[in-house]
């Protein structure tokens, strides 16, 4: 299927220079989402997916932040090259974000409806009555109850959901969204609001034809709303694959790894330990220029410290970035027959 | 499982040890700490120095040369009514300052870490008692509280330096108490206590090293306080009395020379100006540091 | 909110007991002995004792307390004992000149202390920014009272173009309907047409008020700088932006009204700070107020006046304290509506 490409990262490089050094969070990434398709971006705390995200409305403060290199193409034209005022222009209007606390993120001070209505009269040119009519039915889309009582709120007075809701109509106050980026949208909510909230970014996304970025650590968020995933490793990608593929056939021993350690009944039913995948992520300080899972990956061949794995390309849909996938594809013929040898 | 609760404990008390060396890592790259530093450094050097730094005597009066102006002659910067160098009763007053600050903020530290540590680790009614104690200090404004000490203990330096001591303690107390609270509920103390550790062991070798980051810069700022007050104490005939070149008494004695003699007043002042400024860069440097760690 | 306000309230009442009894505790136990400073060197034992026994002075320290405390609670704060008028009086008459020199000093150090806060802020790490911090820092390192004589050096006695001290040119004759001279001047200029009063009540506060108010503001500015910069750090600050809303008002507004929340506890507390402040600089100025009488007091070892000013003071910083505390919860909307 071939549809139409909404944003594309192209050879983004971000570090952060700070009093110890410089902290390479993000290098030589690449990065494609379709029109109405839900990206994810995986990976442990600190490998770079939140940089990512952020790089694309330029929410990074610089400094100490630095995009080092690259391109961000959305719609034809390159965010980095904007000037504030152009950014600030997308930003809301056809690039939205919503973000992991929401009790944070959130202002104190000011009422729900009131910083809704906010975001009304910033992408249109209307009165406060038209926009606070406009929130309390966007607050219906996201099925807030009574939402005609509850733009009187502050937000220390709803619920973990709620607030989160109210940030997803927030992200949603305009005339067209084009991408939203959910920054970690469920971390911090409980596990049967987590799926209310995704649920309904899902019907969303139907409804307006949105695209969706996703950022997580949670795989089994990534199995329910994704259509693409990119697993991200100390600031590069690893693998990156249909939902389905990457599921069935994860060809990074990182991935492998992240999967083996869910907790699933199938697998581990009586089994004692939740296997953890050994070692801790390299300093981003120090970090060369070899393929940054090596001090903890089962396979480790002496190629990997010295240098990054090329794209190997399973499949249409399905790419790794790994000496030894690499070399076990080369020397296969079938990818099935490498999908049992890893399972076991 | 006593290995397992050892290794947390360890590596708990290890992660603070590092924040230290983060912290000076910081303030190097921090301009006003080091600036600070230097004039903290500078005046400290004066102080032990003083009687190399000068042919005069901070005390010996020449009527004939009274209220000479300064950049003229021998007198840098003049002299005042009685014909005393300037200079020299300036350079003179950095060991009185110096001692001042050192023995209000350490009678302010003593009994503030004392009090806030004992207040703080046993809660309950010490807790309250201490607690509302303070508040009712803190309810009168620092300079009448000085005063009011002076006042009972009869005006002199000595007298001043504790009044000063004194008024601060609410302040560490707060301070100490707070951290206190913070460290307490933390997972290495449950793991040394139930080690075995008795409860004073627990507090000053547990916690207090932890909850010391905040101190710096309270002491670092009460130098700079204390002279500010020992000042204020003067001006008010409480503290410093003649013919003491205390900065503060300089100042409060030349207010009849406004007109005629400037430089008597100014001199003074600018030393009180540029040392408490070095206090306050210092502390504002380290508060930069440590203030990020104390939010975690 | 009400359960805060009770809360805080029912503290009062124990804190005011408390401060009336430490400050008549140590002023009483100081040395001296007011008895023989009132009639000076030469008299003889037995006026002292006399003397010493109209004033009550040879009952027990805690029958004094306890009369002291019934006589408070009526307000009578004793007579002094340099001028024999009652303290409350002297107070009463001296506290609209500290009050109306307070005023100014705050709306003085409020709004430019804001206003480089702000800009500090905002241009952070600019000259500007720079400027201000370091000028504040050098703000706050200074004894006010020296700083007020600088002034008086530079601006009334080489350069002429402020009075030295008082609050009104002497030779205009007036009377003060209301204490507060600026006041009086508008009403003045309302009855008469006549400005020279208005004038010459502001001309005198120009000097004290700023000498006064540089410190507050100098924290002010420190705390505004600080205090927004944190703001701008918050996540929410973050979600506005990345809804479009325009950075003009994502500083001004969203993030300014957070800001301004502990802006306004520091600059409750400093109001208390410049009735302190007052001591020195009001005697500096020869303003007559509250802070140079007390000078005077402590000067004549006037123990009654000294009490009486030092409670005074205290009870009335407290008062103030409170009232910021329900500002506060007032302006908080997550105390409000707890």
């Amino acid at each position: 299927m071939n549809k139409d490409i909404l944003l594309s990262m192209e050879d983004i490089s971000v570090s952060f220079y700070t009093h110890r050094g410089i902290v390479k969070a993000v290098r030589n990434l690449n990065l494609q989402i379709k029109k109405g398709d839900t990206l994810a971006l995986v990976g442990e705390s600190g490998c770079g997916k939140s940089v990512t995200a952020h790089t694309i409305n330029q929410l990074i403060p610089m400094p100490p932040g630095k995009i080092e290199s690259g391109k961000v193409i959305f719609e034809g034209r390159d965010l980095l090259e904007l000037d504030d005022k152009e950014i600030a222009a997308l930003r809301g209007d056809r690039i939205s974000m919503i973000f992991q606390e929401p009790m944070t993120s959130l202002n104190p001070v000011f009422r729900i409806g009131d910083q809704i209505a906010d975001v009304f009269m910033a992408h249109y040119n209307i009165k406060k009555e038209e926009a606070l009519e406009k929130t309390i039915k966007l607050l219906e889309m996201v099925k807030i109850p009574a939402p005609e009582r509850r733009i009187k709120d502050y937000p220390h007075q709803l619920s973990g959901g709620m607030r989160q809701r109210a940030m997803i109509a927030m992200a949603l106050a305009s005339p067209e969204p084009g991408l939203l980026i959910a920054d970690e949208p469920t971390t911090a909510l409980d596990v049967t609001i987590q799926a209310q909230i995704l649920r309904l970014i899902y019907e969303l996304k139907q409804d307006i034809n949105m695209s969706v970025l996703l950022i997580t650590h949670d795989m089994g968020v990534v199995a329910e709303t994704a259509d693409r995933v990119i697993v991200m490793y100390a600031g590069r990608k690893m693998e990156e694959a249909d939902v389905y593929s990457l599921f069935e056939n994860p060809s990074h021993p990182y991935t492998q790894g992240l999967l083996n350690s869910l907790p699933s009944n199938e697998k581990y039913a009586g089994a004692n330990r939740l296997e953890a995948i050994k070692g801790t992520i390299p300093d981003l300080l120090t970090i060369g220029n070899g393929c940054p899972f090596e001090n903890r990956c089962p396979h480790a061949m002496p190629i990997c410290r010295e240098s990054f794995p090329e794209e190997t390309k399973l499949d249409d849909d399905h790419s790794v970035w790994c000496h030894y996938t690499g070399e076990k594809d080369v020397s296969q013929s079938s990818k099935g027959d490498i999908a049992d040898q890893e399972k076991e | 499982m006593n290995t397992e609760i050892k290794e947390i404990a360890i590596e708990e008390g290890s992660e603070k040890n590092s924040l230290f060396r983060e912290a000076f890592f910081q303030l190097k790259d921090n301009k006003s700490a080091i600036i600070g530093f230097i004039i903290i450094v500078g005046f400290i050097l004066m102080a032990f120095l003083a009687p190399w730094l000068t042919p005069f005597e901070p005390n010996s009066q020449d009527i004939s040369i009274r209220k000479a102006p300064p950049f003229v002659s021998s007198h840098i910067l003049g002299t005042d009514d009685l014909g005393r160098d300037l200079l020299t009763r300036i350079i003179y007053g950095s060991r009185i300052s110096l001692v001042i600050g050192t023995i209000s903020v350490g009678i302010s530290l003593t009994f503030g870490i004392f009090i806030g540590l004992i207040s703080g680790f046993y809660g309950g009614w010490v807790d309250r008692i201490v607690m509302r104690f303070i508040d009712i200090m803190l309810a009168i404004p620092y300079v009448l509280l000085t005063i009011v000490i002076v006042a009972l203990l009869g005006p002199s330096l000595v007298n001043a330096m504790i009044a000063i001591g004194v008024s601060q303690i609410p302040q560490y107390a707060r301070v100490v108490r707070a951290s206190v609270l913070a460290e307490k509920e933390n997972d290495y103390i449950t793991a040394e206590r139930s080690l075995g550790a008795s409860n004073s062991e627990l507090m000053f070798k547990s916690i207090l090293p932890n909850s010391i980051a905040p101190i710096f810069v309270q002491a670092t700022l009460g130098v700079g306080n204390a002279i500010l007050s020992s000042a204020a104490l003067s001006f008010l005939g409480l503290g410093a009395q003649p013919p003491t070149s205390e900065w503060g008494l300089m100042i409060a004695s030349s207010r009849e020379f406004v007109t005629s003699a400037w430089w008597i007043v100014t001199f003074p002042g600018v030393a009180v100006l540029l040392t408490v400024l070095g206090f306050n860069l210092l502390a504002d440097g380290l508060r930069d540091v440590l203030d990020p760690r104390m939010k975690d | 909110m009400l359960k805060y306000i009770l809360k805080r309230l029912s503290l009062l009442i124990p804190t005011l007991f408390g401060v009336i009894t430490i400050v008549f505790f140590m002023i009483a136990l100081s040395p001296g002995d007011p008895a023989r400073v009132m009639l000076g060197e030469r008299a003889t034992a037995a006026s002292i004792e006399k003397l010493r026994h109209e004033l009550g002075l040879d009952k027990p320290l805690y029958v004094q307390y306890g009369l002291y405390l019934k006589r408070v609670v009526k307000l009578d704060l004793g007579k002094s004992i340099k001028s024999g008028q009652k303290v409350s009086e002297e107070i009463r008459d001296h506290l609209p000149a500290t009050v109306e020199l307070a005023i100014w000093a705050m709306i003085f150090s409020t709004s430019v202390g804001i206003f480089l806060g702000v800009l500090s802020a905002t241009r952070k790490n600019s000259w500007i920014d720079f400027g201000s911090m370091a000028g504040a820092l050098v703000g706050v390192s200074m004894p006010v009272f020296w700083l007020a004589l600088v002034f008086i050096m530079i601006f009334s006695v080489k350069l002429d173009l402020f009075p030295t001290g008082g609050r009104m040119n002497i030779r205009y004759y007036f009377t003060s309907i209301s204490g507060f001279y600026v006041l009086d001047g508008f009403i003045t200029l309302f009855k008469s047409g006549d400005p020279k009063v208005l004038l010459s009540a502001l001309h005198h506060l120009v000097l004290p008020a700023i000498a006064l108010g540089t410190i507050p503001l100098a924290i002010t500015a420190r705390i505004t700088r600080s205090s927004l910069l944190e703001v701008l750090n918050q996540d929410y600050i973050k979600t506005a932006r990345s809804a479009g809303i325009k950075e003009k008002r994502v500083i001004y507004i969203y993030a300014l009204k957070n800001a301004l929340l502990p802006i306004i506890t520091v600059v409750g507390l400093q109001v208390g700070m410049l009735m302190a402040g007052a001591i020195l600089t009001e005697t500096v100025f020869s303003w007559p107020g509250i802070g140079k009488w007390l000078y005077h007091a402590i000067e004549a070892r006037d123990y009654p006046a000294v009490q009486g000013g030092i409670i005074f003071i205290s009870i009335t910083f407290v008062l103030i304290n409170l009232l910021v505390d329900i500002l506060y919860s007032v302006v908080n909307p997550k105390i409000r509506l707890s």
